[in-house]
């Protein structure tokens, strides 16, 4: 089996000249150039004491440098680790001491708080990652050199297909994000199906919306590059921006986009998109969350050319579902798409609260089985025993948490979670977390969260706080969150209250707090 | 329109949508609104499309930002501008 970065040597010996990642405004660099960066960056995480099976994090922005040092990290070896890069220092700081990683490649804005948050025997290596001059050195490169590398000699580490190759953190219902861990197989059969359903071409020219530590970017970064196509980076403020977007796209004539619904959504209610020529795009693929039809029908008119697909799938399976939508369907279909059939690896089943499948046509929790399934969560031992389970024929099934309906023809139809789990413009988000992060406001006695939906099917999250007497700031809460949750963990309403209502057996009543308009 | 008319148009607008249940007062003019991450980029589209249609102009793309919107008064301050 090939592994990860072997489908960048690989590209790199068909197709040395072709460029590899593009990088709006900041640069490019071709494939053999950027194999040979990997090799630079594999030497120098090796004399900073990374030996295979460590972790290496990753606090980058996006960047042609970060995606040569999640490469480099492979090749000596290493699990990468990336994270939020703009989320709260202590988030960042307790991922990597969680899963204790060697080395900590970190931008320089970020470096001085990470270094007092990180033991002394995390080593750091800091790159400047503000200088947007195209011309100059990529920031790798003069850290590298600052650091004296000679050149590359040593050989990559022939890592076996079990081994992990990197762990996405997610959000956790403690208030903790868990990391996901996944081997070189677990997404190299991922990428495999990729190539077997869209067929990429070596002239293709991919989008990375999705941020590194979210598992859509393993589509993203690997699928372009096994097939020596490219790579064209959007960074986090375009990404936000759906003018910016809509421009770069017709622009820099992209053919495979990949990003969750809401981003698209975006793109057709406020990016012109009638403004400008999209003939390039083939293929637009959305996973996360639920895509509302009226913006599925809309952006399918503005751009009918492309094959949609919707894809589905935890972090811990990756996409394990996919379906196409047809070309065309009624006016008046509200009802979303189905996620699909169960992808070519794995199987799906759909089974009662006793694990025993329901026949079909009834809801069920899907349980998902196959060579792309996580290894466990890292250092989770409990949680890792109530997310599989192991049948009577010796099979391992991890429980999604998601409820599904079969209607008779193999096609999942997504109903909802079974816990307090939901999805806000892609990211899943455990509405626990966000409680954990707002009861450590000095005022706030109590904190309860839900997730509504609103007009445009978009979820909102609203916060209730009880506070006894004292008045609180809505700003100054916000302010709080900024400084203590992801930017898309803050809730977009606040209702303080003295206390919040009590069920019988006095637990919040989430029921009596749905209904306060 | 008045400058403070303007204002006040744009004070209602962000007290309601994105600041519902808040003090009036605590709502300065010169508060930082983007940057501060009291809105978030969703926010901040809104208030884009809600300028656009409330004052009758477009926005460039280069004009979307925190120079025009990080605050009451730099929204109003543009609004001016587009507008004369």
């Amino acid at each position: 089996m090939q592994l990860l970065w072997q489908y960048l040597s690989a590209s790199a010996k068909r197709r040395p000249d072709h460029k590899a990642i593009e990088d709006p405004g900041r640069g490019e660099i071709a494939y053999a150039a950027l194999d040979a960066l990997t090799d630079r960056i594999r030497d120098r995480l090796r004399a900073l004491g990374v030996t295979p099976g460590d972790r290496v994090g990753l606090c980058l922005r996006k960047s042609i440098d970060s995606v040569a040092v999640i490469f480099g990290a492979q090749k000596c070896g290493a699990v990468h680790v990336p994270v939020d890069s703009t989320g709260p220092g202590e988030r960042i700081a307790y991922i990597f001491r969680d899963c204790a990683v060697r080395v900590a490649v970190v931008e320089r804005e970020r470096a001085e708080e990470l270094r007092a948050l990180l033991p002394e025997q995390t080593a750091l290596l800091v790159l400047d990652l503000s200088d947007a001059d195209p011309s100059a050195d990529l920031p790798i490169v003069r850290a590298l050199d600052l650091a004296g590398a000679a050149p590359s000699t040593g050989a990559s580490h022939p890592s076996n297909p079990d081994d992990l190759a990197y762990i996405l953190y997610t959000s956790g219902s403690t208030g903790l994000p868990k990391g996901v861990m996944l081997t070189q197989r677990n997404a190299c059969v991922f990428v495999d199906w990729c190539s077997d359903t869209f067929a990429p071409r070596d002239d293709d020219r991919f989008s990375s919306h999705a941020p590194f530590h979210f598992d859509l970017s393993v589509l993203d970064i690997y699928l372009p590059l096994k097939h020596g196509a490219t790579l064209v980076l959007i960074s986090e403020q375009v990404g936000k921006d759906p003018v910016g977007m809509a421009a770069l796209i017709a622009e820099r004539r992209l053919t495979c986009w990949y990003s969750a619904p809401s981003i698209l959504s975006l793109l057709c209610q406020f990016g012109h998109l009638e403004r400008r020529d999209y003939s390039s795009l083939r293929l637009i693929l959305f996973a996360g969350e639920v895509f509302p039809v009226r913006y599925l029908r809309e952006l399918m008119g503005l751009i009918p050319a492309p094959r949609y697909w919707n894809l589905y799938g935890p972090t811990e399976t990756n996409v394990c579902t996919a379906y196409e939508i047809p070309k065309s369907f009624p006016e008046d279909r509200t009802d979303p798409f189905p996620i699909g059939q169960a992808c070519a690896h794995y199987a799906a089943r759909v089974v009662d609260t006793d694990g025993r499948n329901v026949p079909r046509g009834s809801e069920g929790e899907l349980w998902i089985g196959g060579s792309g399934v996580m290894q466990g969560y890292w250092n989770l031992p409990e949680r890792n025993a109530d997310v599989f389970r192991v049948d009577e024929g010796g099979a391992t099934w991890y429980r999604t948490g998601d409820v599904v309906i079969d209607p008779g023809d193999g096609e999942f139809i997504f109903r909802g979670r079974r816990d307090r789990m939901v999805k806000k413009r892609g990211y899943r988000i455990e509405l626990g977390e966000i409680e954990s992060g707002l009861i450590r406001h000095p005022s706030v006695r109590e904190a309860a969260v839900i997730a509504t939906t609103d007009a445009d099917g978009g979820v909102r999250i609203r916060a209730f706080l009880g506070a006894g007497e004292e008045k609180l700031s809505i700003i100054k809460l916000k302010q709080f969150c900024a400084e203590h949750l992801l930017a898309y963990m803050i809730p977009d309403e606040f209702t303080v209250l003295p206390t919040l209502p009590k069920t019988s057996t006095d637990k919040t009543d989430y029921q009596a707090l749905k209904a306060i308009p | 329109m008045e400058t403070s008319e303007i204002r006040a148009v744009v004070r209602e607008y962000i007290l309601k949508e994105f600041l519902p249940g808040e003090d009036p007062e605590a709502l300065t003019d010169d508060l930082q609104l983007v940057s501060g991450r009291i809105l978030d980029s969703l926010a901040t589209l809104r208030v884009v499309a809600f300028l656009e249609e409330k004052f009758g102009f477009e926005f460039e793309a280069h004009e979307v930002g925190v120079q025009n919107l990080d605050s009451i008064d730099l929204m109003v301050k543009f609004v001016e501008e587009k507008k004369r």
